[in-house]
C-alpha cells in the first residue's frame, strides 16, 4: 500500500465501495474489500495529512550542487543581492 | 605588332584584379533584397546561395561566424533584406555579395526565428502528444523554476497554499529574460531532474513581449524540457502568449495561477471525498452483514433440530412398525383363516366325519336293530317266561320241591342214577330244594 499513490489509492477506495455497494459480493469477499477499503480510506486521509508544508530555494554551490534555503524576505534580498 | 604595342594588353590576372578592384571600392557596403535560392551550407559553415528578384541574380555568401550572429536559419524562398559587400572571386572570375547581416522581409526576425524553430522541433517529434508524461494527481513535492521577485512567485505559492496547504515546494530562482536566462532556465531543469525530488516541475513566468519571452523560444530551453524525466507544466505570460516551451511542456498552464490550479487538487475537497467513501464503505459492510444476518435467520428458522428430526423419524419409525404388525397379524388371520377354511374342507372331507356321519347312520340303525332287537327280545322273553314257566314244572327244582333229590359227586358233579355208581367212602352231595347235603357213601345197594 506504501507503495500506491494517493490517485491510484483513491480510485482503488472509489472501486471497493462501488463493488460493496453493488451488493454482490461474498460475505468473505466483503469483509476482505472492507477492511481493504478502511484501510485505503486511513491510507489516503493520512497522504492528505502528512505532506509537509515546506518551501525552499534552492540555490547552486560553487560545485554545481544545490543547497536549500528557507525561502522568505531574507533569502529574497540575498538573491536580489547576487 | 606596332599596332599590337601602342594598345594596353591585360592579362586575364589583371583586368580581374582591376575589375575587382573597381567593384570592391565602388561596392563596400550596400542593402540589397532579394529572395534566397539554392541555398547550400557545407561542412565549413559558410553558406552559399543565389539572391534574385524578377528580372536578375546575384551569388551571394554568408560566413559561418556572421551566419552564427542570426537568430533564424536561412532557408530557400527567404526574402530578406541584407547588409553586404560585392566581391570578386578571382579564379573564377565571378562576383558576388558578402553579407554581413540579414533580416527577414516582413514578419521580425524574431517572429521568424520562432516559426523556425517550431517547424524544426515539431519535425524532430518533440511536441508530440505521446510522449507527454502525465501530471501526477498529488504531487508530494514541487519544483518552480521562475524568478524569485515580482507576482508570479507569490501567485503561484499563494494558489498552491489555498488548494492544498501542505506540499513541499521547491523554488529553483532563474532569470526569466536577458543575458544567461536560457542558460539558467536550461540548468535549472537539469538541476531538478538530478535532484529528483520533485514529482512535477512548473516552468513560470509573466507576459511580455516576444522579445521578453525569448528564453522561452529558445531551443535549449525546449530541448531541457524534452529531455526531463520530471513532468514539466509551462506557464510562461499570458493565455494570448504561446511559446516554444509550451509546445514542448507535458502541459500547458495559460497562466501561472492556473498551473497552481492544475497541479494539485484541492485538499479540503478530497478529504471530503476521502470521508464519504469512507462512510459509504462502512454503510456497505452494515448493510452487507445486514442482509447476510436476515439470509441466516431465515436459513436457520428452515433447520430441524436434530433432536427433533430424531422425534419425527421415531414416530415414522413406530408408525411404520405398527403398520407392519397389523399387516403381520393380518396376514397371520388371514392365513389362518385360510387354513380353518381349508381344514374345514379337510374336516368335511375327512373319513373320520365321513365314518362320524355314517356313524350316526349306524347308530340309528343300530338303535333301530336295538329296539327291533328289544322287541325281538321282549317278545322272546314274553315267550321265555312262558316256556321257563313250562319248564319250571319239568325243573328238577320243582322236583325237589317236591321232595326230590338229586345226588351227585363231589368231586366230578356228576348225578348218579344208580347207586353202584357210588362207592363206599365216596363223596357226595344231595341237592335238595333248598340246600345241599355233604355226605359219605356208607354203602352202596343195588336194588335192581
Amino acid at each position: 500500500m506504501a507503495k500506491l499513490s494517493f490517485e491510484e489509492a483513491m480510485a482503488q477506495l472509489d472501486k471497493i465501495v462501488h463493488e460493496m455497494e453493488s451488493g454482490q459480493l461474498s460475505l468473505e469477499n466483503a469483509l476482505k474489500k472492507f477492511e481493504e477499503g478502511i484501510k485505503l480510506s486511513r491510507f489516503c486521509s493520512q497522504k492528505l495529512d502528512e505532506t509537509e508544508k515546506k518551501i525552499t530555494l534552492l540555490m547552486e554551490n560553487a560545485d554545481g550542487s544545490l543547497k536549500e534555503m528557507p525561502f522568505d524576505a531574507n533569502t529574497l534580498n540575498n538573491v536580489n543581492n547576487d | 605588332m606596332n599596332s599590337a604595342s601602342s594598345k594596353q594588353i591585360y592579362s586575364i590576372s589583371k583586368l580581374t584584379s582591376k575589375i575587382k578592384v573597381l567593384l570592391e571600392v565602388s561596392f563596400p557596403m550596400v542593402w540589397i533584397t532579394g529572395e534566397i535560392s539554392n541555398l547550400k551550407i557545407p561542412g565549413s559553415g559558410h553558406a552559399y546561395f543565389t539572391l534574385k528578384d524578377a528580372q536578375a541574380q546575384i551569388a551571394g555568401v554568408m560566413f559561418r561566424a556572421q551566419r552564427r550572429q542570426l537568430k533564424f536559419d536561412l532557408s530557400d524562398g527567404l526574402t530578406i533584406v541584407a547588409l553586404g559587400r560585392i566581391s570578386v572571386y578571382e579564379p573564377r572570375g565571378t562576383y558576388q555579395i558578402i553579407l554581413e547581416y540579414v533580416e527577414p522581409k516582413g514578419a521580425g526576425a524574431l517572429q521568424l526565428a520562432f516559426e523556425q524553430l517550431k517547424n524544426k522541433l515539431s519535425q524532430e517529434g518533440l511536441f508530440d502528444n505521446a510522449r507527454k508524461r502525465p501530471i501526477p494527481f498529488l504531487p508530494d513535492t514541487i519544483c518552480i523554476i521562475t524568478s524569485p521577485r515580482g507576482a508570479v512567485i507569490h501567485d503561484l505559492l499563494n494558489v498552491l497554499n489555498r488548494r492544498f496547504c501542505c506540499v513541499a515546494v521547491e523554488i529553483l530562482p532563474v532569470r526569466v529574460q536577458g543575458e544567461g536566462a536560457v542558460e539558467e532556465i536550461a540548468k535549472a531543469i537539469r538541476a531538478a531532474n538530478r535532484r529528483k525530488r520533485a514529482k512535477v516541475i512548473i516552468l513560470a513566468r509573466g507576459g511580455g513581449s516576444l522579445e521578453d519571452l525569448a528564453a522561452f523560444n529558445s531551443e535549449d530551453v525546449a530541448r531541457a524540457i524534452f529531455n526531463s524525466d520530471i513532468p514539466v507544466i509551462s506557464a510562461v505570460g499570458h493565455e494570448t502568449d504561446v511559446t516554444i516551451a509550451d509546445f514542448v511542456a507535458d502541459m500547458r498552464a495559460p497562466t501561472p495561477s492556473a498551473a497552481a490550479e492544475l497541479v494539485v487538487p484541492v485538499r479540503s475537497e478530497l478529504l471530503v471525498r476521502c470521508a464519504v467513501l469512507h462512510r459509504r464503505c462502512l454503510d456497505s459492510i452494515n448493510k452487507i452483514l445486514s442482509n447476510y444476518r436476515k439470509e441466516l435467520r431465515q436459513h436457520s428458522r428452515a433447520l430441524v433440530h436434530p433432536k427433533m428430526k430424531v422425534q419425527s423419524l421415531q414416530m415414522r419409525v413406530d408408525d411404520l412398525s405398527e403398520r407392519l404388525h397389523r399387516a403381520g397379524r393380518a396376514f397371520v388371520y388371514s392365513a389362518r383363516s385360510r387354513k380353518e377354511s381349508y381344514f374345514h374342507k379337510l374336516l368335511i372331507t375327512n373319513p373320520v366325519n365321513y365314518l362320524n356321519r355314517n356313524k350316526a347312520v349306524a347308530e340309528r340303525s343300530r338303535t333301530r336293530l336295538h329296539q327291533a332287537a328289544m322287541t325281538h327280545v321282549i317278545q322272546n322273553k314274553t315267550r321265555l317266561s312262558a316256556l321257563s314257566a313250562a319248564l319250571k314244572a319239568l325243573s328238577p327244582q320243582a322236583v325237589l320241591d317236591r321232595g326230590y333229590s338229586i345226588t351227585r359227586t363231589k368231586a366230578e358233579k356228576s348225578v348218579l342214577t344208580r347207586a353202584d355208581e357210588a362207592k363206599q367212602g365216596q363223596a357226595l352231595e344231595i341237592l335238595l330244594a333248598k340246600g345241599t347235603l355233604n355226605v359219605t357213601v356208607e354203602d352202596a345197594s343195588s336194588d335192581a
